[in-house]
């Protein structure tokens, strides 16, 4: 009898099964299922701990153990020594590990994780300072996106009393790093170039205002102390500081770049070459989980904010969480205000790894000295292909298609992507970016390298 | 008849001279600490109200004792999500069998957070054997250098440099060498856990080493003596003569380098970010949540606590051991 039953269970198990490998066509079993992936504590990993506490890891068949990073060095090393086999990542790592500035490492990214999600704040004393240089709405609002045209003449005081101006972003090859110095030069104010070939790798040449690293989570309390004026980084150390009354956020990146590309997953080359499967099947994932923190106009974000304010992810309070994650951002205490896309996980095609998005970060870490030398256009989007995976990403998503997971018209058309943005306007200096023509974009910049310059 | 009752009487008054003396050594023994512990908590909340940081008040009693109900819940939470992990585990698997037979079930390991409890667990057990290993590595070393004052003074100068460099020191080349060295791909002990094992072995190290030769070379002449007549062999010289007599000496450099290896290992935690207390610590300064400092003083007292008992517990030993010695001598 108890055979017989058995035997029922079997087939029956078996009939279901076979329904699903059906569907599942070519995508295999995982070949690594025990995965470790780092983060660094900020809103914008959202998409790990959801995909985790969703259970769209374990759907794929993947055990993945989830591990805060002191800070973005030691989570690079992490994924290239191997300790993790993936991480959340800021844009500008795996491209220049590719590179080789810094550490040199074939690191991929077959998923981009966000949009937007920063902002630069300044101390009480600067804000003081800077203020009445804001020009003021009809409604005697500040008129926002505050320029640094502002803070211009802090910065020269500063300078002229011998004090060097510091402020502080997250890493040299970070987007934190990058939208400062924008919004910074937009405003007339020199962030200082590198010289890699000489050595010189700490971005002071020339400089107005001195930018250094500090990790995220230290930021508030490192401004707090005195040691920086302001820094740029991502949530949720902006609203943080509101919270905590020891600075203000003057303008969010969304304001310096609209829906600019932010944080990456970054795995290394060979993981991705060991373990395809066991690839696609983390970027399913992820994309799954990206997917459920946008879906029906964000009404799942309170519960996102949940469990981010978790200890062993974020772990700020949740009304600091929920402030820039639900739709609304605090600059000066009180001055709340609206910015829905402030972080945005899966609309506007915003997990898709596009070659133009790395290309806007190759063409800064040149006008800025990272690259020393001048590169053709063509060179620009071979490091773009070598390092951005969109045919992994294409991948996924056609899988999740045919699962019926998520529909084809929530994702690029795939047979006509070329992996180019049209051309994006909305930056704060009014400058449009074109990534099929690097060079000519680098040349409008006033101040920063132009095409034939080496310091 | 009244010899008795005054015999009774006796006993019952000395019953109560007992009973007073008893209460009396209770009073010292229990009152005083209890009430001391009760000053303290009184200074501590009302101090506590009175300093305000940007991440709120400081936390006082009430608070971190809300904060060791918070931890415990989690703690209790976690181990309800574990069980549902592993069913869904057992489901999967079992679905997975039903489809391709030749799959080999494996059990993966709970991928959650580590509790509060889990952490206090890992730092005992980092502590332990880093402690272990030192004591494997000095007291051999410290008897060899305690017989031979040839080989002491030349050991000597590299013991005197090594000792007073604090152990935080070498973390950065101990993790360096500690990922290059150690590679496998199924890695029992993981490596975050062999760095502050490691770097545990530094700080006990030196001060055993030290109190070990100390230990030895304070063997009484006429001791020496007797195995020098009695013609003992080398083994049965330090196993007889030596050991029992150095053994108070180095169990006393045994105490004094655990007590400074706990500390150094919170420490080091924090600094690697190696699982443990440290790293407890160390995120909840990062989360900078309106609860985090009431959680970092929940650890400060775990540290606290636990570090007693390691004394005490290490402070047993030696007592045990010095009597077996005399027992034995």
């Amino acid at each position: 009898m108890k055979w017989l039953k058995s035997l029922a269970v079997k087939t029956l198990v078996g009939i279901s099964s076979l329904s699903a490998a059906v569907s599942h066509a070519e995508l295999g079993y995982p070949e690594k299922e025990e995965l470790r992936i780092g983060f660094i504590k900020l809103t914008d990993m959202a998409p790990i701990a959801i995909a985790y506490e969703k259970g769209f890891f374990e759907d794929e068949g993947l055990y993945v153990t989830i591990e805060a990073q002191a800070n973005w060095k030691v989570l690079l090393d992490g994924v290239i020594d191997g300790r993790l086999d993936g991480a959340h990542m800021l844009a500008g790592q795996p491209i220049a590990a590719s590179m080789g500035y810094g550490t040199k490492a074939d690191i991929i990214t077959p998923f981009s994780m966000d949009l937007n999600g920063n902002g630069i704040t300044v101390s009480n004393e600067i804000w003081k300072q800077m203020k009445p240089n804001i020009p003021k709405q009809a409604d005697g609002k500040l008129q926002h996106p505050i320029k640094a045209d502002a803070l211009k003449s802090v910065v020269t005081k500063y300078r002229e009393e011998g004090k060097p101006f510091n402020m502080g972003m997250v890493f040299p090859v970070s987007t934190h790093n990058y939208e400062l110095r924008y919004w910074l030069a937009a405003g007339g104010i020199h962030p200082g170039f590198y010289a890699p070939h000489k050595g010189d790798t700490s971005g002071h040449i020339d400089a107005d205002a001195l930018l250094s690293v500090t990790p995220p989570p230290q930021m508030p309390s490192t401004m707090e102390a005195g040691t920086i004026y302001g820094y740029c980084v991502g949530e949720p150390w902006n609203q943080q500081a509101v919270f905590k009354n020891i600075g203000v956020p003057v303008v969010t990146d969304y304001e310096i770049w609209k829906n600019n590309p932010e944080k990456v997953f970054g795995i290394t080359k060979q993981f991705a070459r060991k373990y395809p499967n066991t690839t696609v099947r983390l970027t399913r994932a992820l994309i799954r989980a990206a997917r459920w923190l946008d879906a029906n106009n964000n009404n799942n974000r309170p519960e996102a904010v949940k469990i981010l304010s978790q200890s062993n992810y974020v772990g700020a309070d949740y009304d600091v969480i929920a402030n820039s994650m639900t739709g609304t951002f605090e600059y000066e205490k009180g001055d709340k205000r609206s910015v829905p896309d402030f972080n945005v996980f899966f609309r506007y095609n915003a997990t898709y790894p596009y070659y133009s998005d790395a290309i806007w970060y190759l063409t800064q870490m040149r006008r800025w000295g990272q690259i020393s030398e001048d590169k053709p256009d063509s060179w620009y989007l071979e490091t773009a292909k070598k390092v951005y995976r969109p045919d992994i990403y294409r991948l996924a998503a056609e899988s999740l298609i045919s699962e019926k997971l998520i529909k084809a018209e929530e994702f690029p058309d795939f047979t006509t992507e070329d992996g180019f943005r049209a051309p994006q306007t909305h930056f704060i200096d009014g400058l449009v970016y074109n990534g099929k023509s690097p060079n000519a974009y680098i040349n409008k910049f006033s101040i920063g390298l132009k095409q034939g310059d080496r310091i | 008849m009244s010899a008795t009752t005054s015999l009774s009487n006796d006993y019952s008054e000395s019953n109560v001279a007992m009973l007073k003396a008893v209460f009396n050594g209770g009073l010292k023994l229990l009152l005083a600490p209890l009430a001391g512990i009760g000053l303290f908590l009184l200074l501590w909340s009302s101090a506590a109200t009175s300093i305000n940081t940007s991440l709120g008040q400081f936390p006082g009693p009430a608070a971190v004792w809300e904060q060791i109900h918070s931890l415990y819940q989690e703690h209790r939470e976690e181990r309800v999500k574990e069980g549902a992990f592993y069913e869904r585990q057992e489901k999967r698997n079992a679905a997975r069998q039903a489809k391709d037979p030749d799959y080999v079930v494996r059990i993966r390991a709970y991928t959650g957070k580590e509790t509060y409890l889990d952490q206090i667990i890992t730092s005992l057990v980092t502590v332990m054997s880093g402690f272990i290993l030192a004591v494997v590595i000095a007291v051999p070393l410290g008897i060899t250098i305690g017989l031979s004052k040839t080989l002491n003074s030349a050991i000597n100068p590299v013991i005197q440099i090594f000792k007073p460099v604090s152990p935080l020191a070498w973390l950065p080349l101990v993790t360096m060498v500690v990922s290059s060295v150690y590679v496998s791909n199924d890695q029992l002990v993981a490596k975050s856990l062999l760095n502050s094992m490691i770097t545990v072995t530094l700080c006990c190290l030196w001060p055993m080493v030290i109190n070990t030769s100390l230990g030895v070379r304070s063997v009484e002449k006429d001791l020496i003596n007797v195995s020098q007549v009695l013609n003992l062999s080398a083994f049965t010289h330090i196993k007889k003569i030596v050991l029992p007599s150095a053994i108070p000496m180095i169990f006393t450099g045994m105490r004094l380098s655990f007590g400074v290896a706990w500390m150094v290992l919170i420490a080091a935690e924090m600094l690697a970010q190696n699982p443990g207390l440290g790293k407890f610590v160390w995120d909840e300064f990062q989360n900078g949540s309106s609860n985090s400092l009431a959680r970092i003083m929940v650890a400060v007292l775990t540290i606290g606590l636990i570090g007693f008992l390691l004394d005490r517990s290490m402070l047993k030993l030696q007592q045990w051991v010095s009597w077996n010695k005399t027992a034995n001598s």
